[in-house]
């Protein structure tokens, strides 16, 4: 199975649709609660950052017999140093993500304790590709 | 701790859910960092926060989280409400303050994750 869903910078009323259609459709396939839990709150995540620092994004999602793999692509200013990125508390975001209760530097280290595997790429002032696999237990 | 209970404590009215006013909860965690909110592991908890938008409700839905607590008198929207009975959550909006709610139902019991 796989989906689409489109992701615009700075559209904090709209992010999150596309995690909920996913737990959605991951309840439908009676995976357990624990795994669910897992992907859902990285890919909301991974959305919270497109729409807290890029222009615009696509997520990709594919759903396999054993496992998920999320691709959350982004035209956006990249990440220059990703290593700094994963340190827990390490942020670049604006006043206005702060107040809307994101914007913390737990986004990436959230995503990896979340994910069985984490891929990241990155251009700056192009975007940034984030890939996520969970496997279903 | 029953939502019921934690609605009398702390004075509050139920915007939504009041189906399931009788669910236990067995913790609480206060916070309007949904950053912390998502890191957590546990899930059968109350989460009382002072962030009324919408990924406040977003949040709770990501974390399997049942019931929230608005606090500081503040007022979920319609968009919100509609997303949280989406989501078969129970809202209660608290006047008193985070630190006064926390303070009242760590007081009677309710337990905090760490």
């Amino acid at each position: 199975m796989k989906l689409t869903f489109t992701i615009q910078g700075g559209d904090f009323t709209h992010a999150g649709h596309p995690s909920s259609e996913v737990k959605k459709i991951l309840k439908q396939l009676a995976i357990d609660g624990k795994t669910i839990k897992n992907i859902v709150i990285a890919l909301y995540e991974a959305e919270v950052n497109v729409v807290a620092h890029a222009w615009k994004g696509t997520v990709n999602v594919e759903i396999d017999e054993n496992k998920i793999t999320i691709w959350v692509i982004d035209e956006g200013p990249g990440i220059p140093d990703v290593e700094l990125a994963m340190q827990p508390g390490f942020s670049t975001a604006s006043s206005k993500v702060r107040e809307m209760g994101f914007g913390a530097g737990m986004g990436l280290p959230n995503i990896k304790k979340n994910t069985d595997k984490l891929q990241i790429e990155t251009e700056v002032g192009k975007g940034t590709k984030v890939k996520m696999v969970n496997y279903f237990s | 701790m029953k939502l019921k209970e934690i609605a009398a404590i702390l004075d509050a009215t139920i915007s939504c859910g009041a189906d399931r006013l009788d669910d236990e909860v067995e913790m609480g965690y206060s916070s309007d960092l949904m950053s912390d909110v998502l890191t957590l592991d546990t899930d059968n908890l109350v989460l009382i926060s002072g962030l009324v938008n919408l990924q406040a409700i977003r949040t709770a839905e990501m974390a399997d989280i049942r019931a929230i607590v608005f606090v500081r008198n503040k007022k979920a929207t319609a968009p919100m409400l509609e997303l949280a009975i989406e989501n078969g959550m129970c809202i209660l909006e608290s006047p008193y303050s985070l630190f006064k709610s926390s303070g009242l139902l760590f007081q009677a019991g309710l337990k905090p994750i760490y």
